[in-house]
């Protein structure tokens, strides 16, 4: 099969699949759980082989034409390395959570709904991924999004609705500003293709003011989007009260191709940015890691601290990113891979703890985790990996991230980094302390035993999470190096 | 040029409304007024004196058109506006019905 007919499989299949839930999922008891996972699955091997045929391409990217008229007028797919890249990681959480989901998501009573506007955010987020056309992005960005703030709001509750309610207004007010940015840009290159706005901005007379303009615009978008730490506020809230594998999925890959990917894309590849950028990256994102660290400390409500955590994360992928340097993108881009493993993980621990003992908070639960044998361990892997402890995945990219920042002089950033790991470490010890190894208060017989779909998610990302450091390992590099090399444009 | 201003003024206004407005109503207009403002902004852009709609026929000359794009593309973004309003006006109407109240100030569940 050509690679260029593989591309639009991965917008239409999701596509399908949710139609197919909506039309079979009333009437066939178990079809919606049997077409998710059959789809999600699909997409997992359809993303692999991608990456495997593009590294056999001369140049490492592919180019899809769809209904072309003239040139000028088609819509563009396309494929390269950082697209490789986030394509296999999308798919892999999608597949992981879509299996927890047919557990989990007994509590709730609409489970064809529930799948379909899943599929629907798995395919926005797929279209944001491969297009290489600046308002297609736009276009598929709002698919993913409407379909978030509408499961974000899926349990109908007051507290729900509330958060789902705020997203909507933030990222409603995001999306304008990147439409403005997106038409500032039209208005100066005549062009919506990403790599002609790229080579229009490169080779015409513009103002650099206008450029600046649409640059602020679209730093304050696509950060509402990413959740980078003066934007954050919406993200608590939105995280903490979808269902489980919900968050899982906002937090591990969400907030990173709506916002993290975008922002890469637009800043290196079409701006063609330059130092100034940068250092407005550098400077948020050590600010997201301290300040949204400390916030997670104090934070009584499991799911919420994770939530904080995110936050956190994040602003180490954003430093890395914005360091510039070659080593400091890989370590960018290793602890993306590496959070969108740990973060759905320890989602779906706090979903399971939720199955189990009907609460998310820290101290109704005291206890509530010892006898709950899966759930503990695989809790121990992602507490102590996304902490940084030396065997684990998390660990590695952490240290890439500070070695690049001692190397580029930014020693002030690197003491960040480190501070923030060890909040992370003490925020994550003390759900550990508390829910997982005190005893318990009560009737500990009241916990439920977790179906096995739960089970078998969470063992998998544990496992994942182990084997994490092995990708710096030569032949494995590749997949990260093929994506550095796109936003380093060598 | 003073058109591009007024538009962005316009897109200034809707994001007071956003900001500063307690009522969920009247943030939901804000909204609305910041999407239209885009869209003007794009039909603005395409827009060209003198020049006809870009319709091809047979027996007529045709000297200068007006862009295309941007009235394709504000098609498509009206659509997705009617898509996110239609869900905010939905949740709002949810949100009536569990606190009693449109004023923002008094939704207050979740907070840390």
């Amino acid at each position: 099969m050509n690679i260029s007919d593989i591309l639009p499989l991965f917008i239409v299949v999701p596509i399908v699949s949710a139609c197919l839930i909506l039309l079979f999922g009333k009437f066939l008891k178990h079809s919606a759980g049997f077409i998710i996972f059959i789809s999600s699955g699909l997409m997992i091997g359809l993303s692999v082989y991608a990456r495997i045929l593009l590294s056999s391409i001369p140049g490492k990217m592919v180019v899809a034409k769809i209904v072309g008229i003239a040139p000028y007028l088609s819509i563009n797919m396309m494929l390269d390395g950082l697209s490789g890249f986030m394509l296999v990681i999308v798919n892999t959480a999608a597949f992981f959570t879509a299996i927890y989901s047919i557990g989990y998501i007994e509590k709730y009573n609409d489970k064809p709904k529930f799948f379909s506007l899943f599929s629907l955010m798995v395919c926005g987020l797929n279209g944001v991924i491969i297009n290489g056309d600046i308002f297609n992005l736009f276009v598929f960005l709002e698919v993913a999004s409407l379909a978030s703030y509408s499961l974000v709001a899926f349990g109908i509750e007051a507290e729900e609705l509330e958060a789902s309610f705020k997203y909507a207004i933030m990222g409603s007010v995001a999306s304008s500003f990147i439409l403005l940015g997106i038409a500032f840009l039209y208005s100066m290159t005549s062009t919506l293709d990403m790599s002609g706005i790229a080579s229009g901005l490169a080779n015409g007379h513009y103002s650099g003011l206008a450029v600046l303009f649409a640059a602020v615009l679209f730093m304050a978008g696509f950060g509402l989007k990413a959740a980078i730490m003066p934007f954050h506020a919406w993200l608590p809230d939105a995280h903490s009260s979808a269902p489980a594998s919900i968050s899982a999925m906002l937090s591990g890959v969400l907030i990173k191709t709506l916002g993290v990917y975008t922002l890469s894309r637009i800043f290196f590849t079409v701006l063609n940015s330059g130092t100034g950028y940068l250092s407005v990256f550098m400077f948020l994102g050590a600010i997201s890691i301290v300040i949204a660290g400390l916030l997670a400390l104090s934070q009584m409500n499991f799911k919420r601290l994770l939530a904080y955590s995110s936050i956190s994360q994040i602003g180490y992928i954003i430093l890395g990113l914005g360091l510039g340097t070659p080593l400091g993108i890989f370590g960018g881009l290793f602890h993306l891979l590496n959070h969108s493993v740990f973060k759905p993980l320890l989602f779906l621990n706090a979903g399971a703890l939720d199955y189990s003992a009907h609460t998310k908070d820290i101290e109704e639960a005291k206890g509530c985790g010892k006898a709950m044998t899966v759930t503990n361990k695989t809790n121990l892997i992602g507490a102590l990996s996304i902490s940084g402890i030396p065997p684990f995945s998390g660990f590695f990219s952490k240290l890439i991230i500070i070695i690049a920042c001692v190397q580029a002089r930014h020693l002030g950033y690197a003491f960040c980094a480190v501070i923030g790991s060890i909040f992370t470490l003490c925020a994550l010890m003390k759900v550990r302390k508390i829910v997982f190894l005190s005893d318990a208060k009560e009737k500990s017989s009241a916990i439920k035993d977790i179906p096995w779909s739960m089970k078998f998610s969470m063992v998998c990302l544990a496992i994942m999470c182990v084997l994490g450091g092995l990708m710096l390992l030569p032949p494995m590099r590749v997949f990260i190096q093929d994506a550095v090399n796109v936003l380093l444009k060598v | 040029m003073s058109l591009y201003f007024l538009c962005f003024i316009l897109f200034c206004v809707g994001l007071y409304g956003v900001l500063r407005k307690r009522s969920v109503v009247k943030i939901i207009i804000g909204i609305a007024i910041m999407s239209y403002s885009v869209n003007l902004f794009f039909v603005v852009l395409g827009y060209c004196k003198n020049a006809r709609s870009p319709i091809d026929s047979a027996n007529q000359v045709i000297t200068s058109t007006v862009d295309p794009v941007p009235q394709a593309i504000v098609l498509t973004s009206i659509i997705i506006g009617l898509g996110v309003m239609l869900l905010l006006i939905a949740i709002a109407g949810k949100l009536y019905s569990k606190y009693g109240t449109f004023d923002i100030t008094k939704m207050k569940k979740l907070k840390g």
